[in-house]
């Protein structure tokens, strides 16, 4: 099968100018402009199949966006090149070139023959765009008037009407009330069991482990990984965990080390994804350099908001220990994580009883995050067996 | 972790009579692929000509008598100064004034309009892809409008006037016409592309185009300037005078319409005193250099187009 998105080699150069004149004058004044080149995406290559939903994701400034809009044709490719077979529709903003000053029957004219609509066509779909937006009774009022609401239903109404072969959708999802967000997933639903194609990008991983057939994970304008969603994601996680150790301390006197710490799944294997009830291990490797009389081995873990959230030690749990020189092993096992949904940043440390004499502290070095499925609304987990019997 | 296994199934793939193929713009100008593109897109520049026609008259309640409003404006000031307070003998002078200001005005238009049209329509840009160049196309097609419109004030005095114009003349029009909008659109893609960079660009067009209007026979008689400079001392002036590519055009379009040298009631010449060939000659050689202007124009504005997007 052909594919309906074929990327080949893109790359996407920028000038970034130190003090750039936004004016002819200071143009004239300051003849020599000083500008850095910057690449925002370089060598990228991928192939979208017809009917297959691709998930971009990546951290900021990774070349996501730059790519839908190179795809979109907004921006054009300083190298390679991109085929598209289909008619494109873009929801980058939804309310895409609206006039004030035109009704909403202009402007779905106008908006509809620039998506590539003739205009027989649109006067077939023009009732159905206006009983989806629900506008029947504002369509020949002046756009300016109408409420922001309005705007974005009449925007993404068009959007999806035009008929596109491919939907190119960039973190729309994330704005507009809930019902409207729930509206655009279940066309986005409907239009992958119609079996077209779709290139989404978004910040939000359950959303790629729930919507994509395959993920692209961008970094520093190159793809770093490829595949399929629930590993892309984990990579992903490990990409944005990695770039966070910055963030997190680590000092003590080292009388006791933590040589290396891991986070396991209920599997046994190491992880940073998690569901809600899921078990977790903590497990750090220790390495005491002399004999260490009494010490308490923590962990605490916060979350985006840097509010603690639980944490105990070995003093609480086991009662004292002692140490001699030699290599030691802790675990800690949360039996069933009560979250439902966030990412989780566990400090762990190793201290005298009375936290006076730090041995090795690590503060939020590791994160963990929990996905919940459909079936985990609200805000915390509660272990639930169900039952239903006849009486 | 629970898998989830949505989507179960997929329908077969959305079946589509004849997709389009669509290439990203390579990043070298091909004059061809552009033209190829635009009429391609043909339709769009139609609806966006519209929209800039509609948008300018939605809020007002004259409509489009403010098109014919500006000339018969200009008419009763330059009539007050010049044949009272200071008298230039111009017979028939609304014709006179008319037949170069129409020129004039489409030339002034639809600058100002296409600086603006990219800024402007900068949600537009943003978010769907379609040929850029459209946008001071567009500003030229309503500039276009309005001077039809004019054109109707024009054939209304020339009718009450009991004008009548010389038919071989007539022939200069389609020439200077096709100069004047070749012209025109090599300056559209000029100063839209670089107002979206320099946005004081569309406040200096509004001086230079002040002063260029001064510097092209609309309202003074050409014969005058020939007169004063190349009769005078210094016939080199009157050369460079010549040089200004919308003083070509404006004789073309006074030779065209109001076509009398030197009519009746007149102690000197109106217009210049050349052969109709001659000017046809003048006028070619405008249309090739606003041709070589127009590829490097457009040249330009293709470059800085693919990061529109970024810039605005």
């Amino acid at each position: 099968m052909a594919a309906a998105i074929s990327i080949e080699g893109i790359g996407k150069r920028f000038r970034l100018y130190h003090e750039r004149p936004d004016s002819l004058k200071e143009r004239v004044i300051h003849f020599r402009v000083k500008a850095e080149e910057l690449w925002a995406l370089k060598h990228v290559s991928v192939d979208v199949a017809e009917g297959e939903t691709l998930g971009l994701i990546g951290p900021n400034g990774s070349g996501k966006t730059t790519l839908l809009k190179i795809v979109a044709g907004i921006l054009r490719p300083t190298e390679g090149r991109v085929t598209t077979r289909g008619r494109i529709a873009a929801l980058l903003a939804l309310a895409a070139g609206f006039h004030p000053e035109l009704t909403g029957r202009e402007n779905v004219y106008l908006n509809a023959s620039i998506l590539g609509l003739a205009r027989r066509e649109i006067d077939r779909r023009f009732d159905d765009i206006v009983a989806f937006a629900e506008l029947e009774e504002f369509v020949d009022n002046q756009v300016k008037f109408y409420s922001s609401g309005m705007y974005v239903r009449l925007g993404f109404a068009v959007a999806v009407h035009v008929d596109p072969a491919i939907l190119l959708v960039d973190e729309v999802l994330a704005v507009g009330d809930i019902a409207f967000q729930a509206k655009c997933l279940e066309r986005i639903r409907a239009f992958q069991q119609e079996g077209r194609t779709i290139v989404f990008v978004t910040h939000a991983p359950d959303l790629v482990l729930r919507v994509c057939d395959r993920v692209v994970l961008l970094a520093h304008g190159a793809i770093v990984d490829e595949g399929e969603p629930r590993q892309v994601v984990r990579d992903f996680r490990r990409l944005m965990s990695r770039q966070s150790v910055a963030y997190g301390w680590d000092e003590g006197t080292k009388e006791i080390e933590i040589v290396s710490a891991e986070i396991f799944g209920p599997d046994g294997s190491g992880s940073e994804i998690f569901a809600p009830g899921d078990e977790l291990v903590i497990q750090m490797d220790l390495k005491a350099s002399t004999a260490v009389e009494d010490p308490i081995i923590s962990f605490a873990l916060h979350d985006e908001n840097n509010t603690f959230v639980f944490g105990t030690n070995s003093g609480w749990r086991i009662g004292p220990i002692a140490f001699t020189e030699g290599k030691y092993r802790a675990q800690f096992v949360l039996r069933s994580l009560p979250f439902v949904e966030g990412r989780y940043y566990v400090t762990l440390g190793v201290h005298s009883r009375d936290s006076k004499r730090v041995y090795h502290l690590q503060e939020q070095r590791y994160a963990f995050d929990v996905i919940k499925g459909e079936e985990n609304p609200g805000v915390l987990f509660i272990p639930v067996e169900c039952k239903v019997e006849r009486l | 972790m629970a898998t989830s296994t949505y989507p179960p199934e997929r329908a077969a793939p959305h079946p589509a009579p004849a997709p389009i193929v669509r290439t990203s713009e390579p990043p070298r100008f091909h004059l061809v692929g552009r033209i190829r593109e635009l009429a391609r897109t043909r339709e769009i520049l139609g609806n966006l000509v519209r929209k800039e026609v509609k948008v300018k008259y939605k809020s007002s309640v004259l409509g489009v008598a403010w098109s014919m409003l500006n000339p018969i404006l200009y008419l009763a000031v330059f009539t007050l100064v010049f044949s009272v307070v200071l008298p230039a003998s111009v017979p028939q002078f609304p014709v006179y004034l008319l037949s170069g200001l129409l020129a004039w005005n489409l030339f002034a238009t639809s600058l100002s309009l296409a600086s603006r049209s990219i800024v402007d329509n900068a949600n537009l840009v943003t978010k769907v892809y379609f040929p850029r160049e459209i946008l001071p196309l567009a500003s030229e097609g309503s500039a276009l409008v309005d001077f039809a419109l004019q054109g109707v004030v024009l054939a209304v005095f020339m009718a009450a006037l009991r004008y009548s114009f010389v038919g071989a003349n007539l022939l200069l029009l389609p020439l200077a016409m096709f100069a004047l909008l070749v012209f025109t659109a090599a300056l559209a893609f000029w100063v839209s592309a670089l107002n979206v960079r320099y946005r004081d660009t569309q406040h200096l067009l509004g001086l230079a185009l002040l002063a260029w209007f001064w510097l092209t026979p609309v309202v003074y008689p050409g014969g005058l300037v020939y007169r004063k400079l190349a009769l005078g001392h210094h016939p080199w002036l009157f050369k460079l005078f010549l040089l200004n590519p919308m003083t070509d055009i404006v004789f073309g379009f006074q030779r065209a319409l109001y076509a009398h040298v030197q009519p009746h009631g007149a102690a000197q010449a109106v217009l210049i005193p050349v052969s109709v060939g001659w000017l046809a000659l003048v006028l070619g050689a405008v249309s090739v250099g606003s041709l070589v202007l127009l590829w490097l124009a457009w040249r330009t504005f293709f470059h800085l187009s693919g990061d529109f997007a970024e810039e605005l």
